[in-house]
């Protein structure tokens, strides 16, 4: 146990590292891209540019922008949008990614269920027809890219049998299409990572003494061999779900939802320096405490793991 | 008393693969009295294992019981469906294999492992099958018990863990115990202690016992009865003295002579049997052993001789006493 809590403590720290390195590679390239906020608004005179600049504190060398921003968010302040004249960043970031999320946890529930569903069920009838169907699901859903998902899905159920709403996500139904297209790939990964591993441990020997206890089949494959299938699957699920979490640029593209994904692209096309950071920071600090959450994952599922 | 509990008859298991039919199991018979201690021996591939897994339905695809039929304890175990045989594997029949550091699963802890089989097949409740199974470590010799219920395999050492596995296999005291080469894998201390403990259960539970090896001092050790085992066959089959000291067929004599002897006085030397093992996939007519026979006659290759019986309980499929009985 003790144990346990210095090596919260350490990766907690090592944590807090990665994203100030993070931060601070974001804020020095972002900074070397040519171009700036206010190059957009066609007809501004250069007085109001140099004003402008000067409000957002634009005009000192980079290095004391970076030390004044660096200031800020040890604070837990992401600081003001330069392009939403005067939103707080923390309360864009906040809004949208409830937007992002609440889409990415429904995806990332089903890619989960469905995809251990399917990788066992897969690993289970090896060379039967289902296990072959399964097989060219999965392939199909990891080469073809979700814009073509999402397309082909609007065009099934948006277009011709026009069931399935195709923007926004004022009701639950609007949530289909765009969970769907998100789900597509994980759920495929997931699958086929677990069809291989999972006739892996099929093989072992403590499988065959669990059958030779007269257990049922399915305690069998649960309790014995899905728990010793399932470690490269939490490994994948880690930055996965930090992923789709935050949103994906394009599904909410596609499917017009106003979530975390667009924001961020859309502030590196503005400019929008605190914003660009602001996500940036976000997403990396989403990703390193999945990591973490993962890491302790490890420990639970697998007792033989030392955490050092 | 002294009823079968177990009865097996022309018992064929084929493996169908891509290269085609291999039969691991050609055609044996074999009965087990209760509380009566069996051994199989024969070298790696000749069928023992597969035939004794058979006894729980353990064949795994693509092998298949091909003929013959397993009555065992009343149940008639080849026409047994899955759920049927779950009810009896670990209850009335239970297997220790061989390799007890991959033999238990290394993600469950000890005392999960034991308390599962528990559960399964009694109405104990979570508390109970704990208190048996801190009951069932004791029995196997182990201390701290309590202490190492909460332990995982990678925790325990080979002889430990093969307690576990004699602890999970006696836990609802089988009427049958298989064990798959339960000792190989230990050294010469602990397989005495594992053998010695076996055979206390034995007569405490009245259980009876399949030992498959391919060590003569076990079967010196605890068994009554010995199989000898050729390519799918029983090739000789007798009381453990009659095959120790008085074995008929040449694969026997050859098995003995190949196994190191502590006792002798004279330094003799091992002889190995010459040749190797016969492709399972292209059976030869004759008898299997024929090729590798010093003594192959030439209607050793072309048939498969039948049972001679040579005494009580002692029986061989050798066409050299066939001679013996003709002259």
């Amino acid at each position: 146990m003790r144990s346990l809590i210095k090596h919260i403590v350490k990766r907690f720290a090592y944590s807090l590292f990665t994203i100030f390195l993070i931060a601070t590679i974001t804020f020095f390239l972002m900074n070397l891209v040519p171009g700036g906020p206010f190059l957009s608004e066609k007809n501004l005179s250069p007085q109001i540019t140099e004003v402008m600049n000067d409000k957002y504190g634009l005009n000192e060398p980079v290095i004391i922008q970076y030390k004044n921003y660096m200031i800020k968010l040890a604070q837990g302040d992401l600081g003001v949008s330069i392009i939403n004249k005067g939103r707080d960043i923390n309360d864009i970031i906040y809004e949208k990614f409830l937007i992002s999320a609440k889409v990415g946890f429904i995806t990332i529930v089903l890619a989960i269920t469905i995809g251990i569903a399917m990788g066992v069920v897969a690993a289970i009838s090896k060379g039967k027809l289902v296990d072959r169907l399964l097989t060219i699901f999965s392939t199909l859903g990891m080469a073809v890219p979700n814009f073509v998902i999402a397309t082909a899905l609007l065009i099934i159920f948006g277009v011709k049998l026009r069931i399935l709403p195709t923007y926004g996500l004022s009701s639950s139904a609007h949530f289909i299409l765009p969970v769907l297209t998100l789900a597509f790939y994980p759920m495929a990964y997931i699958a086929r990572l677990l069809r291989t591993t999972m006739l892996d441990v099929l093989d072992q020997d403590y499988i065959r003494t669990a059958r030779s206890k007269g257990l049922s089949e399915f305690q069998v494959l649960v309790k014995h061999g899905l728990r010793n299938a399932i470690t490269p699957i939490i490994t994948y699920l880690g930055p996965m779900i930090a992923y789709i979490l935050t949103g994906s640029f394009v599904v909410e593209k596609i499917f017009s939802i106003p979530g975390l994904g667009g924001e961020f692209i859309g502030s590196i096309n503005g400019r929008d320096y605190p914003m660009i950071m602001g996500t940036t920071i976000f997403l990396a600090t989403i990703m390193v405490s999945m990591n973490f959450i993962v890491d302790i994952l490890y420990k639970v599922i697998d007792p033989r793991i030392e955490l050092n | 008393m002294n009823s079968c509990i177990l009865d097996i008859r022309d018992l064929e298991i084929s493996f169908f693969t891509q290269a085609g039919e291999i039969k691991a199991v050609n055609n044996i018979s074999l009965q087990l009295k209760d509380g009566e201690v069996l051994g199989i021996v024969g070298e790696s591939g000749s069928g023992k294992s597969v035939a004794s897994y058979s006894i729980m339905g353990l064949i795994a695809e693509p092998g298949k019981i091909v003929n013959g039929n397993i009555r065992f304890n009343n149940h008639t175990i080849e026409t047994m469906g899955k759920k049927e045989l779950q009810k009896i594997r670990g209850k009335e029949v239970s297997i220790v294999f061989q390799d007890p550091n991959t033999s238990l699963n290394p993600l469950l802890s000890i005392g999960s492992q034991l308390i599962e089989v528990i559960i399964r097949h009694t109405n104990k409740t979570k508390k109970e099958a704990k208190e048996r199974a801190v009951e069932l470590l004791g029995l196997v010799g182990m201390n701290e018990v309590d202490k190492r219920l909460k332990q995982y395999p990678y925790e325990f050492s080979g002889g430990m863990l093969q307690r576990v596995m004699i602890a999970i296999a006696l836990a609802c005291e089988p009427k049958l115990l298989i064990a798959d080469e339960a000792t190989t894998a230990l050294d010469a201390t602990i397989q005495a202690q594992i053998l010695e403990l076996l055979l206390q259960i034995k007569k405490k539970n009245s259980m009876s016992i399949i030992m498959i090896t391919h060590d003569f001092s076990v079967i010196a050790n605890i068994c009554e009865k010995v199989a000898v085992m050729y390519a799918g066959r029983i090739i000789e089959y007798g009381k453990t003295e009659d095959i120790l000291y008085n074995p008929k067929h040449q694969y026997t004599m050859g098995l003995l002579k190949a196994t190191p002897n502590i006792n002798s006085h004279i330094h003799e030397k091992l002889v190995p049997i010459k040749g190797s093992p016969v492709d399972l996939l292209n059976p030869p007519l004759g008898c299997p052993f024929a090729p590798r026979c010093e003594k192959c006659m030439k209607i050793c290759l072309r048939s498969m001789p039948k049972n001679k019986v040579i005494s009580d309980d002692h029986y061989t499929a050798c066409w050299l006493l066939e001679k013996k009985l003709w002259s």
